[in-house]
């Protein structure tokens, strides 16, 4: 059923946009297979890059995203590790400092809070504390945010928590195309990088052309897409959320509203610039995360309109849809209430634009 | 106890015996004066899981006496300096001193090897110096200045230099980076090791063993060694630790106990660690220790152990005194030497310490330099906007 509507909500994003021989050509990628893909190119590439975590080699990976590199690369290069994240992580920020490049998964962002304190204190700190001569080539990756039903401990956003650090890059792809250049990206850059996946996304296929699966595509790190270009409000989403977006952007235009969807792909560097030429455009804004609100990334773009001359853009407040401010439930209707869905976007995107 | 000396130039090997260390030492002299001399250390390591353990039986070169003497002896000054200038309020925060731990540093460097590594925590001044940062790059660094070897950005704590990889505030998070260092030595194949360097406080860190546990599965060439100095801040070994034994802590690890204050000892107990480590897997080594000072100049020392204490160490057991004595008694080095060595390093010292009180901090363009290697943020927020240009310098050494 999600991919059926998935496959809707990407041909109504395409629908926007000629119909070349190069679109009629592409074919279907999943987002496991885009990571899966990066993670062989740069493996293959740089000897430096290896992956650790737990169940990435014989496993294939708990969500197999590892598929398959155990066998090409062999335990060098791919590395199961005990259950002890503050260990493992500890010893690829080590690695990174004295020069290889780590990719240190972790089977879910939840259980990098037992690890936090390398990515923050060890990596993303240490450039600046060595005024400048120990970089932390690092990437931390894994599945952020909720799944489902797999209740409150395992269903935290760490977007805000480590998008708030100086010294940290965050990215939260959304598509096949996201996924394969941001992480392609993370990996080749010298500073550390948090890629904040989605377990949700991993099965969901996307169309890709050649330049996609090209071995040296990449997708610029701080830089945000517009995925469906309209003229009447902006509608900015980062991962799972963007589906949300697109799908209310639908339901927006059988009203006759034309909506902007801007998928962020980075939640650290953000990119304003987009949003706010959009804004200029459109006059009108909401946000859309999963996240909880209280010092999210919504809340964030909205302080940055408030410092920003394109306040004086805005025609209405801006307005967020965020996931629930309660600890996520088990049970079936509890979860898909505490998200936010089509309807709420929707309805966030008629109040903000004076409609009903 | 009865002393045999002959001074015949062509006898290779005198014996003699020394009253207060009771070692049994041989001497080889050309010219009447000593080049060479073989020691016994003093105090027997104690090993666990390990058949064999470092020789007891040790040479000593008249240069290797002056080289640790001089180093011990300015790491001694550099901390002496960084405490009168802490009291002067000069050095601001956090400056954690070394003094009475020499030996452990001087006698794991005496064995390294260009290719080898070593991280550890925060009493780190002497390691700073002894990994080829000079006296001014350490008292600078504490007193911020931009001769400082972080240009004042990194502080007592954060010290780096090529193979030292700091300097870490967090207790206990350089043990796991430590053994990532030395995973990197095998990945590469270079041959090296990384000693990984914690307290008797840290032992008890879940993240240590959690790093034991890795370094062992993947036969990663680290040495962790526990600096068991007796006190973790104001609580003593006893209070902290079920059980003290900090070398048999590695548990499936094989361990060894050095007498810590006896730098011929630490020196043989790392060159085995050394090659034990590049041939069969990691160990941990534990060296007993102890701290004139308190846990930092914050900490009077005096809270939680007695005046007494402290005396009796510096008495009776004090690295450099000890040290001194027994290369003069081994004809090695002369009173005259020995002075000299005073006098030249606390010139030295004095000299990085005027300079470091003089020195200036970095212009106020730094606060917004080098924060990424790579800098993709348009503009870095100041404290009232976006209004301010991310600066780089450096790329970092793994760019």
């Amino acid at each position: 059923m999600l991919r059926s509507r998935l496959s809707k909500v990407a041909c109504a994003a395409q629908r926007a946009f000629s119909t070349s021989p190069k679109a009629l050509a592409a074919k279907q990628m999943t987002v496991r297979d885009g990571l899966n893909s990066a993670l062989d190119d740069e493996l293959a590439r740089d000897d430096r890059v290896f992956l650790l975590g737990e169940e990435v080699a014989q496993y294939d990976g708990a969500y197999k995203v590892s598929r398959g590199l155990w066998k090409k690369y062999g335990d060098k290069r791919i590395i199961d590790t005990p259950i002890t994240e503050m260990g493992f992580a500890g010893i690829a920020v080590g690695a990174a400092m004295a020069g290889l490049r780590p990719i240190c998964e972790f089977m879910t962002f939840n259980f990098s809070m037992q690890a936090i304190d390398h990515v923050i204190n060890s990596a993303a700190k240490t450039f600046y504390m060595s005024a400048g001569a120990v970089n932390v080539p690092i990437v931390f990756r894994g599945p952020n945010g909720a799944s489902a039903g797999v209740a409150a401990q395992h269903s935290q956003c760490f977007a805000a928590w480590y998008a708030h650090c100086p010294g940290l890059k965050v990215v939260s792809p959304y598509d096949t195309e996201d996924a394969r250049g941001l992480l392609k990206s993370a990996i080749r850059d010298p500073d550390p990088v948090v890629v904040l996946e989605n377990e949700l996304m991993y099965g969901v296929a996307f169309p890709v052309d050649e330049t996609v699966t090209d071995v040296d595509f990449l997708v610029p790190l701080g830089k945000a897409k517009i995925m469906r270009p309209g003229k009447d409000i902006t509608i900015v989403a980062h991962s799972k959320a963007v589906e949300t977006a697109l799908l209310s952007a639908a339901e927006l235009a059988k009203k006759g509203i034309e909506a902007e969807v801007i998928n962020l792909r980075s939640i650290r560097p953000l990119d304003m610039q987009t949003i706010f030429t959009s804004v200029r455009k459109t006059h009108h804004l909401i946000t859309v995360e999963n996240g909880w609100p209280q010092h999210g990334v919504g809340a964030e773009i909205c302080a940055r309109f408030m410092e920003d001359p394109a306040f004086f853009e805005l025609d209405a407040p801006v307005w967020r849809c965020c996931g629930v401010d309660v600890p996520m439930p088990y049970a079936k209707t509890l979860e898909l209430n505490a998200l936010p869905r089509e309807p709420d976007v929707t309805a966030a995107a008629l109040k903000v634009l004076g409609k009903k | 106890m009865l002393r045999t000396l002959s001074r015949v130039s062509e006898l290779p090997i005198i014996v003699k015996q020394l009253q207060k260390n009771a070692a049994q030492a041989g001497v080889a002299k050309t010219n009447n004066y000593a080049t060479e001399a073989t020691v016994q250390v003093n105090r027997p390591f104690k090993l666990h899981r390990l058949e064999e353990g470092p020789e007891t039986t040790v040479k000593l070169t008249k240069d290797e006496a002056l080289k640790y003497y001089t180093q011990m002896q300015t790491i001694r000054r550099i901390e002496t300096a960084a405490g009168n200038l802490y009291k002067e309020k000069i050095i601001r925060g956090f400056c954690h001193l070394y003094s009475g731990q020499e030996a452990c540093a001087v006698g794991m460097k005496a064995a390294m090897r260009d290719v080898d590594n070593i991280i550890s925590a925060y009493r780190v001044h002497g390691w700073t110096y002894l990994m080829g940062v000079p006296p001014l790059g350490v008292l600078g660094e504490l007193t911020g200045v931009q001769s400082g070897c972080a240009r004042g950005k990194g502080g007592s704590m954060h010290m780096y230099c090529p193979n030292f990889y700091g300097g870490n505030g967090i207790v206990g998070a350089q043990v796991p980076l430590g053994a990532g260092v030395a995973l990197a030595c095998k990945y590469k194949g270079n041959g090296g090791m990384c000693l990984a360097l914690y307290g008797d406080g840290a032992a008890n860190q879940g993240q240590v063993f959690e790093a034991y546990n890795m370094a062992y599965l993947w036969k990663l060439p680290v040495i962790f060694v526990c600096e068991n100095n007796n006190y973790g801040m104001g609580t003593s070994a006893e209070r902290a630790s079920c059980n003290t034994d900090y070398y048999t802590r590695g548990d499936a690890l094989p361990g060894i106990w050095v007498d810590g204050m006896d730098v011929l000892a630490v020196r043989s107990a790392t060159e085995f660690a050394i090659k034990y480590v590049n041939e069969q897997g990691p160990l941990v080594m534990e060296t007993n220790t102890y701290r004139y000072s308190g846990h930092s100049m914050s900490d009077p020392g005096t809270s939680y152990r007695t005046r007494e204490e402290i005396q009796e160490v510096r008495q009776k057991r004090d690295p450099i005194t000890s040290f001194k004595e027994l290369c003069i008694e081994l004809g090695l080095i002369t009173t005259d030497e020995v002075k000299a060595i005073d006098l030249k390093v606390r010139k030295e010292v004095d000299e990085a310490t005027a300079q470091a009180k003089n020195g200036t901090e970095l212009p106020v363009s730094h606060l917004w330099t080098d924060v990424y290697s790579n800098n993709l943020e348009p503009k870095l927020r100041g404290t009232n906007g976006y209004d301010i240009d991310h600066i780089q310098e450096r790329k970092g050494v793994n760019h």
